[in-house]
């Protein structure tokens, strides 16, 4: 199947992902007790080849955080962001100022909870407006190079499509700024039945 | 020296003087083939395993059976002699893990084990190999020589 997506398809995953991230924003915000300012999110569609650039490059230390969804809809859904944007986060849900770019064991345990609120907040606004029935697995986190971490959705995307699509979302809470990409793979029979239960295929 | 990038779902070939790099090969597979008497270097980083399971497999560069047949036509396109072809690959790694059942997530593996089997088809012995593990890879590979840098985030850096 060529993975021709139209305006329509990419104005509503857009909504989709402006409902999630909304959704994931609030949760957030509870979670700290702080106000959480967010930009309404872009959704992407990029070429394999330029994958990593969304990150600064191939190199890059990154932080992944992978689930497996499954009910109606069966996929993947990976949160990522800069290793930069997963230490402004831990900083801002404990309230410390720590420059260090190593993640301890707390930070990647908070960091595993918040994209499992992200993931979360996705799939409910997603499960809202299909009626479809949808859950996420355990999160599990990996840090390493840009290039390798998103290799994952990349190949997933691999099955159905030569581009990858994803969402992106910023938040900010006083000038901690964090950018982060939600990638959403269904698998290829999943893909129909998602777009179709949106009404546009 | 000239260094050329070789990016996902991809290939590239040289001849010496320069290297051929890719960046950050997690679950792909990065392929060298190098023939040390012309000179010649090649790399191709794959996705996935087969191009036969897929419908949409118009970029050959994708899939292993394919990507290695192309890049060897390239190869010996510039002057490569296919009798003096050796091997070298890396990566395939298992980035996240679960306790599941789901494959999805021991593609590195399988794009490995497809890799193996396409170059035993073609006959092109594998001099060495660094795959697997739960960590991403940057390779340089160098058309002097045939030398393969493998370069991780906290797993070392050494030359197969």
């Amino acid at each position: 199947m060529a993975f021709d997506v139209d305006d329509i398809t990419i104005d509503v995953l857009k909504e989709l992902g402006n409902i999630g991230s909304g959704n994931a924003a609030t949760a957030l915000a509870t979670l700290i007790s702080k106000k959480v300012d967010m930009d309404v999110p872009q959704v992407k569609i990029l070429d394999f080849k330029d994958v990593p650039k969304i990150l600064g490059g191939e190199e890059v230390p990154v932080v992944g955080i992978y689930f497996e969804m499954s009910g109606e809809i069966i996929g993947n859904i990976m949160f990522v962001l800069s290793l930069e944007s997963g230490k402004n986060l831990t900083n801002i849900l404990f309230n410390k100022k720590n420059n260090s770019m190593e993640l301890d064991e707390m930070d990647m345990s908070a960091l595993s909870e918040i994209g499992n609120i992200l993931a979360s907040s996705y799939i409910n606004s997603l499960s809202a407006l299909t009626g479809l029935k949808l859950t996420i697995s355990v999160p599990s986190l990996a840090t390493d190079m840009a290039g390798a971490i998103l290799s994952v959705p990349a190949i997933q995307y691999g099955y159905i499509a030569d581009h990858v699509l994803f969402i992106e979302t910023q938040f900010q809470e006083g000038d901690k700024k964090v950018t982060g990409n939600l990638f959403m793979i269904p698998e290829i029979d999943s893909f129909k039945k998602l777009l179709k239960s949106l009404g546009v295929c | 020296m000239e260094v050329v990038k070789v990016g996902m779902a991809d290939l590239k070939v040289i001849k010496a003087p320069g290297i051929l790099t890719t960046l950050g090969l997690g679950s792909c597979v990065g392929i060298t083939l190098y023939d040390k008497r012309s000179k010649v270097a090649g790399l191709a980083h794959i996705m996935l395993p087969s191009s036969k399971e897929i419908k949409n497999n118009s970029n050959k560069a994708k899939f292993a059976d394919t990507g290695i047949e192309l890049l060897l036509e390239k190869m010996i396109s510039i002057g490569a002699d296919r009798f003096f072809l050796v091997a070298k690959i890396a990566g395939g790694s298992q980035m996240f893990s679960f306790n599941s059942k789901s494959n999805i997530l021991k593609i590195g593996e399988r794009n490995t084990i497809a890799t193996k089997e396409k170059l035993k088809e073609l006959k092109i012995p594998i001099v060495s190999e660094d795959t697997g593990g739960n960590y991403g890879r940057t390779i340089e590979l160098n058309a002097e020589d045939g030398s393969l840098l493998v370069k991780t985030i906290g797993h070392g850096i050494k030359n197969i």
